[in-house]
């Protein structure tokens, strides 16, 4: 064992030393809190894909009624020729 | 709130027995890194609480590989985050700064490997191993005086 070893293993016993007292109920309390938690998220999640819907919902009907992609007819007529 | 079971049943009792089983040592890690008196760790308590409760949001994740792994890695993160506010104390490692208590506990105390901590840290190994080394030595003189 090297000197370093030695040394790591002397303080790690002095790490070992007694440990504190865990508080009654840790595991209730910290599960209702993780309950909270992903209920949060879960709902965040949820309120973002109904946006996302609402939002490409709302780009269809806008799509459908003022078709972007076709053309507007001409104001200009041709010019008269060979009259 | 809705009285919704977000979890499958059985799920909480998992849970309670990974608690009974790991809590002990984990508020160990948690009161080292603070370096606050044993009788009344308030925020070593604190910092496990949460550590506990992000595992168990994620627990249906977290169960299939390691759990302990898991909130010991919270808890880390958590500690790194609001490091800066456990400065000073009177435990083992007052005299050493947020970082220094990190890598001792997590190489000294836990075993973690140098490459493992580095990673989970984000620093380079050769500067976990130069804390580490630096950390080791400050214990050392402080327990010698």
């Amino acid at each position: 064992m090297s000197a370093h070893d030695r040394k790591e293993d002397q303080v790690r016993r002095l790490l070992e030393g007694p440990r504190p007292v865990v508080p009654v109920g840790l595991a209730a309390s910290a599960a209702a809190r993780g309950d909270r938690l992903l209920r949060r998220r879960r709902a965040l999640r949820r309120a973002g894909w109904t946006l996302l819907a609402a939002a490409a919902v709302a780009f269809a009907v806008w799509a459908s009624v003022t078709r972007p992609w076709e053309v507007p007819p001409s104001g200009v007529s041709p010019p008269l020729q060979g009259w | 709130m809705w009285p919704v079971d977000v979890h499958r049943p059985g799920t909480y009792a998992e849970f309670e027995a990974y608690v009974a089983g790991a809590a002990g040592r984990l508020l160990h890690v948690a009161v080292l890194l603070t370096a606050e008196p044993l009788e009344e760790p308030a925020a070593a308590r604190r910092l496990l609480a949460g550590a506990l409760a992000r595992t168990y949001a994620q627990w249906r994740r977290v169960r299939r590989d390691d759990p302990y792994d898991h909130t010991r890695r919270e808890l880390c993160a958590a500690f790194a985050r609001t490091g800066r506010r456990h400065h000073g104390g009177r435990g083992l490692l007052a005299p050493l700064g947020p970082l220094e208590r990190l890598v001792l506990v997590l190489r000294v105390y836990e075993g973690v490997a140098e490459e493992v901590t580095a990673a989970q840290l984000g620093l380079p190994a050769e500067r976990v191993r130069a804390l580490c080394a630096r950390g080791v030595a400050a214990v050392r003189s402080r327990e010698a005086a």
